[in-house]
């Protein structure tokens, strides 16, 4: 809401500078975003009366005039049409600057002198009109600069208005907030109509068929118009507000608005067919063209104004261009009414018609302001366009607006829910400075009424609110509760992420941030099934971008576009992961499934110094990394299968992640061929943990194991394997032998090539034997290695390498 | 002969002053004190000693003997720690050369920010809940006060998925979601994602909220200011100033918005602060009674209040940064600041 200062000491005295009432307002609940200044954009322009006019001897279009500002006269030529002797008009003397920064010089047009120039509305940034020179009033004292003359300038707050405070979006409506903060009243404008003999009632009727969306409907005539341009002090208000100005009728029905509040509308009285009004609802598939000349298939429910026969407006919404005001319009039939809020707002909002008058009528207006508005615009259209308003108005009143009245209020509940004790006076003396009726019930409770522009106040809470907004919410003590002791619930899978996310940043991982939303074509890049859970997506009605379209079903099509971004900007090392959720539709109706994924990817160099390694990383990088988390979080029964990957993975190089025989992701080399589709280079590792699952599988019990005094001996056994077979698979035979003087078999070479035939590998394993109890003999542990030695031979087809 | 032994003294201390090798060293001891030595040799002519200057002969021959044993130990000593910090001198490094081994990463900054503010609210006994972020609209608006068809939806554009389901614009659902289950007290807050149709240098489509709520009974407006005073004095520093400022949130009541004076131009008014001098930092407000009434808790006996924050704005704040965009970007560039 654009409040032009000057306007709003039309309505209350004010001393206080423009920060000193932005500062209060915002205090009160009304933020002020800005400040602006409104200044006229020329200098040295002045009042001057032209004294003859004669054509320009050498050219037709021009003219020549003698021009006074009082002091002096001086001959200027001119282009203008609509000038002749008397006409008091703008004058930019020889030094002038108007707008587009021109320096009005003294010149010779043509063989005439011009020591200046007669300015039309839109030369000076004025108003709209570059019809000819702008006419000014007869009275205006030569010579006085324009500006000053026409009370140009003004100061304009910009106040954002909360959609509670529906009051508060007229000129008035501010005064009266002002009122309250400064202790001042209110000068409302006087209404006085003259009315004409003719009853309203002999020339037109309204009929509302749907009394639920307008309760209330009120019409005034005003015959005999003349439509023409607006004075310039209703122009300037206009604009100040932010509005255009149009005609001497539309103005006015724009100007009342924003003083008080209601919108308006004006038909021109001969194309309502009938001459009467009938207010319904819109039936199915009816099509209406409203004044911005656009047409549409109007939604049911959406509540019209029409005449005997037709729609002519958008109740509350927009008028019809079939029934607009025109240039010849000479009878005025003016609507003054109370819309349904929740109506309106709906059809505003399907039709996408967001129009000024909607968004009050769905904030809601004052119920007991129709009235008075009606009458005020009334007189400003006859005054402006000399009409002559019609004995009389209709005022259908179907159904009475509910407003709220003797509210309780106990003295009690305002400092328990304040926190601090505010003298019963001081409530009072509030609540009647924003215009409220209070009357004491017993002592500390009182009954209190609203004014009928306060539709937002209904409840206790809604005045205790008001008490302390206009105590001063900085009045109120700064204080601690005194809460009872609760027990802290606690999300365990809380407590892994963070712990997850240390040992990731521990292992040189960053952490990232995308967007929940992608693109449909995520799962095709990914190369998913066709029957993927992952493309069932949850759909965005209304997404920004088809980009951003879908909700995630996996983090790693986010990871590789944030690589792509990188390596457009040369950072070609990455290792990132991210926290987040995906998003797996089930059934229309129901609520997605959410999951919570831990991902990360690593591309690049395994060392970012140049002076060390220079090696690329590859899967075992990224397998040890999270080899490392597993580590840490003591999940001892990890097992890593090749059979269980995914299709967006290199089939050579990536498995499916089991914890405790459960599936909990994946890790692997993206495949090359995902990585084409998406324009990348070199190649990348990604893995996804699902942390739901994960968190269940933490054991956190730890139970000491005895550990021996006596050494453990070693043997180192090299076995000549298939290149196919997992040396994994070799690790579970032997200890599936179950010996319990076998403490532990780890892998300590890997080897193919020269010496070896095609298709086989050597793989070293060594053996670690030990007891609790002794030191073990060498005899002892030869029976036993032997015979592992020999079952393993027997179960997997090894050799031994000698 | 005693003057032999003083001569004696003298040349094997001059000789050993001149030893600059270890077997210089070893040498001059061989050459006096060696079974062969010069002072051997004296020791050994005793007895052509008189026999009243034998006594003094004896003990001046032992004197020399130590004196010399602990000079040439010592210019050993001497000579065996040069060799070693030779040694040590062969062994230098280029230390300014970088170290080995994994660099950490950076958590992302609106993490940290979440886990500062989660911390300092686990101080006061909140805890962290958390819910859906694709959400009915019951949850999101209706239920919190925000009916179909009223303006106050107009405060928050929604991406929608159904008629009835969206993703949340805020994180205030949760609060409901928690009420309905559990009685007073209760103390949660509740960060994470949250998601509106608006993109711009201050807006992306999805940010970070965190959502405190509170209710026993006698919990006041007072309260509010104070928890939040303590809350924003942890995260901006002792000498910060604040103001609470009437506002209106549909399901608070009263509401409050909490601005905190410029932390750029410390009030004079700035490009960040838009000359007001003050930044807009949370929202909050008394529990409204419809959203009690809702949730089935009985606004008679209990008050509370709840507020919210976006952690995007505290970051942008904290480090200085102008476009809120560069949170979503990943630049590693951008990430390893933090």
């Amino acid at each position: 809401m654009l409040v032009s200062l000057k306007w709003l000491k039309d309505y209350i005295d004010l001393d206080l500078t423009a920060q000193e009432l932005a500062d209060r307002l915002t205090m009160a609940g009304l933020e002020v975003d800005e400040i602006k200044t409104l200044s006229h954009k020329f200098t040295g322009v002045a009042v001057a009366k032209i004294l003859s006019v004669r054509p320009h001897p050498g050219a037709d279009k021009l003219s020549l005039c003698d021009v006074t500002d009082g002091t002096g006269t001086y001959p200027i030529v001119c282009g203008a049409k609509n000038i002749k002797a008397g006409d008091v008009v703008p004058l930019a003397k020889v030094g002038a600057v108007i707008p587009g920064g021109y320096t009005i010089k003294s010149t010779v047009l043509r063989g005439e002198k011009s020591d200046g120039m007669l300015c039309s509305e839109t030369e000076l940034e004025i108003g709209d009109d570059a019809s000819g020179i702008m006419q000014l009033p007869a009275g205006l004292a030569l010579g006085t600069p324009l500006e000053k003359a026409l009370n140009l300038g003004d100061t304009v707050l910009d106040v954002s208005v909360t959609p509670n405070r529906s009051d508060c979006l007229s000129m008035i409506g501010m005064a009266r907030e002002v009122a309250a903060l400064t202790g001042r009243k209110v000068k409302m404008p006087a209404v006085k109509i003259k009315e004409s003999d003719e009853d309203i009632s002999s020339l037109s009727s309204v009929s509302i068929v749907d009394a639920d969306l307008c309760p209330r409907y009120s019409a005034r005539m005003i015959k005999n118009v003349k439509i023409g341009d607006s004075p310039v002090w209703m122009k300037t208000r206009l604009e100040a507000a932010g509005l255009r100005a149009i005609n001497n009728v539309v103005d006015v029905t724009n100007f009342v608005m924003l003083e008080m509040g209601q919108p308006l509308h004006a038909f021109d009285f001969r194309f309502l067919e009938e001459g009467r009004i009938v207010v319904r609802k819109s039936r199915t598939g009816e099509e209406f063209v409203s004044l911005d000349e656009k047409s549409r298939i109007l939604p049911e429910d959406t509540l019209l104004i029409c005449d005997g026969r037709k729609p002519v407006a958008i109740g509350g919404i927009m008028g019809g261009l079939n029934s607009e005001v025109k240039e010849d319009t000479q009878v005025i039939f003016l609507e003054s009414a109370y819309f349904n809020p929740s109506s309106i707002r709906r059809s505003s909002r399907r039709m996408a018609m967001p129009t000024d008058a909607a968004f009050r009528f769905e904030r809601g207006i004052d119920p007991e302001g129709v009235i008075r508005a009606l009458n005020r615009a009334a007189q400003l259209i006859a005054e402006l366009s000399g009409g002559a308003v019609c004995k009389n108005y209709l005022d259908e009143y179907p159904k009475k607006i509910a407003v709220v009245e003797n509210i309780p209020l106990r003295l009690d509940r305002i400092r328990e829910m304040i926190g601090v004790a505010i003298a019963a006076k001081d409530v009072v003396r509030i609540l009647k400075s924003l215009g409220m009726t209070v009357n004491q019930e017993s002592k500390g409770k009182y009954l209190v009424t609203p004014p009928t522009y306060r539709v937002d106040i209904e409840r206790e809470i809604d005045l205790i609110e008001e008490v302390v907004r206009l105590y001063g919410y900085d009045r109120v003590p700064v204080t601690l509760p005194a809460v009872s002791v609760t027990e802290m619930a606690v999300i365990p899978r809380l407590d892994l992420e963070a712990r997850v996310r240390q040992l990731l940043i521990g292992n040189g991982y960053s952490e990232i941030i995308n967007y929940s939303f992608t693109s449909p074509a995520s799962v095709d890049y990914l190369c998913l099934p066709s029957d993927d859970e992952r493309r069932n997506f949850v759909v965005i009605k209304n997404p920004l971008t088809e980009e951003q379209s879908v909700m995630r079903t996996t983090l790693a099509y986010g990871l590789l576009e944030t690589m792509k971004k990188n390596i457009n900007n040369a950072s070609f090392n990455l290792k990132i992961f991210e926290m987040g959720r995906i998003f797996l539709h089930r059934k229309a109706g129901e609520l997605p499934e959410e999951k919570n994924i831990l991902a990360g990817l690593l591309t690049g160099k395994a060392s970012e110094d140049l002076w060390g390694s220079k090696v690329n990383v590859d899967f075992y990088d990224l397998k040890g990394c999270l080899e490392n988390v597993l580590y840490d979080l003591k999940l001892e029964q990890c097992r890593y299968l090749a059979s269980a990957s995914e299709k967006f993975l290199h089939p050579g190089q990536s498995c499916g992640l089991y914890v405790n025989e459960t599936h909990t992701g994946y890790l692997g080399q993206v495949h090359p061929e995902v990585m084409r589709k998406m324009d990348l280079k070199g190649t990348a590792y990604v893995f996804e943990i699902n942390l739901d699952i994960l968190e269940k599988q933490i054991y956190k019990q730890i139970s000491y194991k005895e550990i021996s005094k006596f050494p453990a001996v070693t043997r180192d056994v090299a076995f000549v394997i298939p290149v196919s077979m997992e040396a994994r698979k070799m690790l579970e035979i032997v200890l599936s032998q179950r010996e319990d003087l076998l403490e532990n078999v780890g892998i300590f070479d890997i080897y193919a090539g020269k010496g070896l035939e095609d298709g086989v590998k050597s793989l070293g394993l060594r053996f670690s034997y030990r007891a609790l109890d002794r030191t073990l003999t060498d005899t002892e542990i030869n029976s036993i290695h032997d015979k592992i030695m020999h079952n393993t031979v027997r179960l997997t087809g090894a050799k031994i390498r000698a | 002969m005693i003057g032999d032994l003083q001569q004696l003294e003298k040349d094997a201390l001059a000789e050993l002053a001149e030893a600059r090798t270890e077997d210089s060293i070893l040498a001059v001891r061989t050459k006096y004190l060696g079974r062969k030595g010069l002072l051997t040799g004296l020791l050994r002519n005793i007895a052509q000693v008189p026999v009243e200057e034998k006594p003094l002969f004896g003990k001046r021959c032992n004197e020399v003997k130590e004196i010399l044993e602990t000079k040439i130990t010592e210019a050993l000593e001497r000579q065996m720690q040069g060799k070693k910090e030779e040694i040590l001198n062969r062994e230098k490094i280029d230390v300014t050369l970088p170290g080995r081994g994994i660099r950490p990463g950076r958590v992302h900054p609106v993490i940290q920010i979440r886990r500062e503010i989660c911390d300092i609210f686990a101080t006061f006994g909140f805890s962290v809940v958390e819910g859906p972020e694709v959400e009915l609209d019951y949850y999101n608006f209706e239920a919190l006060n925000i009916p179909k068809d009223h303006p106050a939806r107009d405060m928050q554009d929604t991406f929608y998925i159904e008629d009835n389901m969206v993703l949340r614009t805020h994180t205030s659902p949760v609060q409901v979601r928690i009420m309905e289950k559990v009685q007073p007290p209760v103390r949660i807050l509740s960060p994470g994602r949250v998601y509106r149709p608006d993109s711009d240098v201050s807006h992306t489509p999805m940010f970070h909220q965190i959502e405190g709520l509170l209710v026993d009974r006698g919990v006041s407006f007072a309260d509010l200011k104070g928890i939040l005073t303590a809350f924003l004095k942890k995260v901006f520093g002792d000498d910060t100033i604040l103001r609470f400022r009437p506002s209106f949130f549909p399901f608070t009541e009263p509401s409050a918005e909490v601005d905190i004076c410029c932390v750029i131009c410390q009030g004079k008014g700035c490009r960040v602060c838009g000359q007001s001098g003050w930044l807009e930092i949370l929202g909050s407000g008394m529990v409204d009674p419809a959203v009690f009434k809702n949730v089935g808790y009985d606004a008679e006996v209990y008050s509370g209040f709840a507020f919210g924050l976006g952690l995007e704005r505290i970051a942008m704040l904290k480090y200085g940064i102008t476009d809120i965009r560069l949170l979503f970007e990943n630049d590693i560039r951008f990430l390893k600041q933090f």
